[in-house]
């Protein structure tokens, strides 16, 4: 065909959602054959209405519509349109200018055009087919590799191993959601002895929360550093990730720090689903409050502490169980983590019993809707027996000790104070700083007052036997009685405010004391005896 | 040191009276603590300020002693206070949260202008 031009097109979107502009490229007569430039159709345009339903070659001339496509094709130069249309949609246009011959266009011309229109049609949508899953596939492509990296980042932040505490059961589980959302978990080892403990969750998923994630925990770390008070961490972590952080995000999170020798954790808690503690009373939540960090600079975190006893379980957690639906639209919730939590003994076994409960409760072909994260915490040896049965995991067993002295005391009401002087002077030339050994004297007494009242029943001819012995890291006295059978309670923290109010005895502070004094509190019992070991660190323990 | 029967006087200062404590606080303070510090109270005190200069010694029982008078004060409504404790002994207070309830002062002087200033 001898015409002047000849092509156009456009590319409307899918089929059945055709958007409200629409392209064509035209040629116009001034161009030299072969050019193109696109023009934009709107979609509601009469004439475009017109040409999905024409039966094939339009003469451009002979159309009256007020119609600015029209307009365009006209100043374009465009004599004949010929509609592509597939499957009832019009797909393209194929525009023709004047013949070069400045003859008009034939019979045959219009029929070899409706022709070509027919067969052209069909292989323009397959192409656009073919485009439209190449697009597709390749933002499926650059979303998965999204979430490789996602993964990634956050499977390389996690710890690696669980702390090894003595005494202690620590386990984890983490199970990102297909799009992974941002939680995390750390442990951070203190100087002084105690163990850190991190649980936390972004808002978002994918690339930005595994690197607010990984921001957060490099903040989270130094923080812990420079302060000893949870509080005080995510009050300064907060402040530091607030003006960095992405709007419309934030972290919740909950900062622990315990002590493996006592028990003792104190807690501080950024907006974070309240952890639970299963005790021999049944589950209780442990609350603490303050905001999500990232929202807003200057912030305070409220703290709180509690004596975790022996097979205590604390269990820590993100959203992604509670807020896990089944298929009727219901929530698992906080209620029913509880009621679990209370049917269980505890311990790391609860994981798994957890994520069968949530298994059952979502039924088959769930969907993970977000990264479901436990970290559990159990104090496996409470009475400190258990723990000197295991030499092993003393820390200073393996140095060798020396015994400085070894005595005998009747039990007689008062006579803790002659313990406490021998056991002075026999330190004396460990020149322990003043307040250790203060502390030492204390405890001393205290244990040596239970031993002679308690063990011995205050009877003149049991005594109670004291030895002190020392390496080059550690002071231990040894206080033993006649007590069998009997095992020391584990001390608990007093509570002031009953006692005051008449509802407690004012007594029952001993053991309290003697806790708060000494680095270690030893307990052994064998047929004939009961002894109590105090051991204070020569450099660093409870009391720098 | 050598065990110190515990002893105690009581001074009147303006509407505080001052127990000066002697010795050491355990089991055989008991009775003498109580007699005291319900002297103090007879004579009409609004505040009673416990003087541990000379003391060098409380151990667990003496603690629950304390506590006892504490709760008694706060039931009458008498303002408790203290000076003279040894820095061993205000960590004790401060471990058994007593110094939560108790203001602690370092000597008598700055306990009394406490009392005025309160």
């Amino acid at each position: 065909m001898n015409g002047k031009l000849s092509n156009f097109w456009k590319l409307f979107g899918k089929p059945g959602v055709v958007s409200t502009q629409a392209e064509a490229a035209i040629s116009s007569q001034e161009q030299q054959r072969g050019s193109t430039h696109l023009v934009e159709f709107d979609q509601n345009d009469p004439v475009i209405q017109y040409f999905q339903s024409a039966p094939g070659v339009v003469e451009i001339e002979k159309l009256i519509f007020d119609s600015p496509t029209l307009r365009t094709l006209k100043a374009a130069g465009v004599k004949l349109t010929v509609p592509l249309v597939s499957q009832g949609e019009l797909i393209g246009l194929l525009n023709l200018g004047p013949r070069l011959s400045e003859q008009e266009y034939s019979a045959d011309d219009h029929g070899l055009l409706n022709n070509l229109a027919t067969q052209a049609a069909p292989a323009l949508r397959v192409a656009q087919l073919v485009r439209e899953q190449q697009i597709e596939v390749q933002a499926r492509e650059r979303i998965e590799h999204e979430l490789r990296v996602a993964r990634l980042i956050q499977q390389t932040l996690l710890p690696k191993g669980l702390p090894d505490l003595p005494g202690w059961q620590v386990a984890t589980y983490y199970q990102p959601a297909r799009a992974v959302g941002g939680d995390f978990f750390d442990f951070i080892p203190l100087k002084d002895g105690r163990y850190g403990f991190v649980i936390g969750d972004v808002t978002d998923k994918g690339v930005p929360a595994a690197l607010v994630m990984a921001t957060t925990r490099s903040v989270l770390r130094s923080a812990a550093e420079q302060f000893s008070s949870p509080g005080k961490v995510l009050e300064r972590a907060n402040d530091l990730l607030c003006p960095d952080i992405p709007e419309r995000m934030f972290i919740t999170c909950i900062y622990a720090i315990l002590d493996p020798n006592t028990g003792h954790m104190v807690f501080a808690n950024a907006g974070h689903d309240l952890p639970y503690r299963r005790c021999g009373d049944g589950v209780e939540e442990l609350r603490a409050t303050g905001m999500p960090l990232g929202l807003m600079e200057g912030m305070e975190y409220e703290q709180k502490e509690i004596m975790i006893g022996t097979d205590e379980t604390i269990l820590f957690y993100s959203d992604g169980l509670v807020e896990a639906h089944n298929p009727s639209g219901e929530m698992f919730g906080f209620p029913r983590l509880r009621e679990k939590m209370a049917y269980h003994p505890g311990g790391k076994e609860l994981i798994e019993y957890l994520l069968d409960e949530l298994k059952s409760f979502t039924s088959t072909g769930w969907e993970q809707e977000d990264d479901v994260t436990f970290l559990i915490l159990e104090r496996t040896e409470g009475s400190v027996s258990d723990r000197e049965a295991d030499k092993s995991n003393h820390p200073f067993v393996e140095k060798e000790w020396q015994t400085l002295a070894e005595f005998s005391l009747a039990s007689e009401p008062g006579n803790e104070r002659e313990a406490t002087r021998r056991v002075a002077e026999v330190v004396e030339s460990l020149n322990l700083d003043r307040a250790k050994l203060e502390r030492l004297k204390t405890a001393v007494a205290e244990a040596a007052m239970n031993a002679m009242e308690h063990g011995n029943k205050y009877q003149p001819d049991l005594p109670v036997k004291i030895r002190v012995q020392t390496n080059s890291a550690a002071l231990s006295v040894q206080i033993t009685d006649y007590g069998t059978g009997q095992q020391i309670p584990q001390p608990e923290i007093p509570n002031l405010e009953a006692k005051l109010a008449g509802e407690q005895t004012s007594r029952g502070w001993g053991l309290f004391l003697i806790k708060n004094m000494v680095d270690e509190l030893n307990v052994t019992v064998d047929e004939k005896h009961h002894t109590v070991e105090l051991v204070i660190y020569q450099e660093g323990g409870k009391h720098g | 040191m050598a065990d110190q029967p515990f002893d105690a006087q009581i001074r009147k200062v303006n509407d505080a009276v001052i127990i000066d404590l002697f010795g050491d606080i355990d089991a055989f303070a008991d009775q003498s603590l109580d007699e005291s510090y319900r002297k103090a109270v007879s004579s009409g005190a609004q505040a009673v300020l416990l003087n541990f200069t000379g003391v060098h010694y409380i151990n667990s029982t003496g603690i629950a002693l304390i506590v006892r008078i504490l709760a008694q004060s706060q039931k009458s409504g008498i303002a408790l206070l203290t000076y003279g404790l040894s820095s061993h002994y205000q960590e004790i207070f401060e471990i058994t949260r007593l110094a939560d309830f108790i203001t602690i002062f370092p000597d008598e002087m700055s306990a009394l202008t406490g009392l005025e200033t309160a």
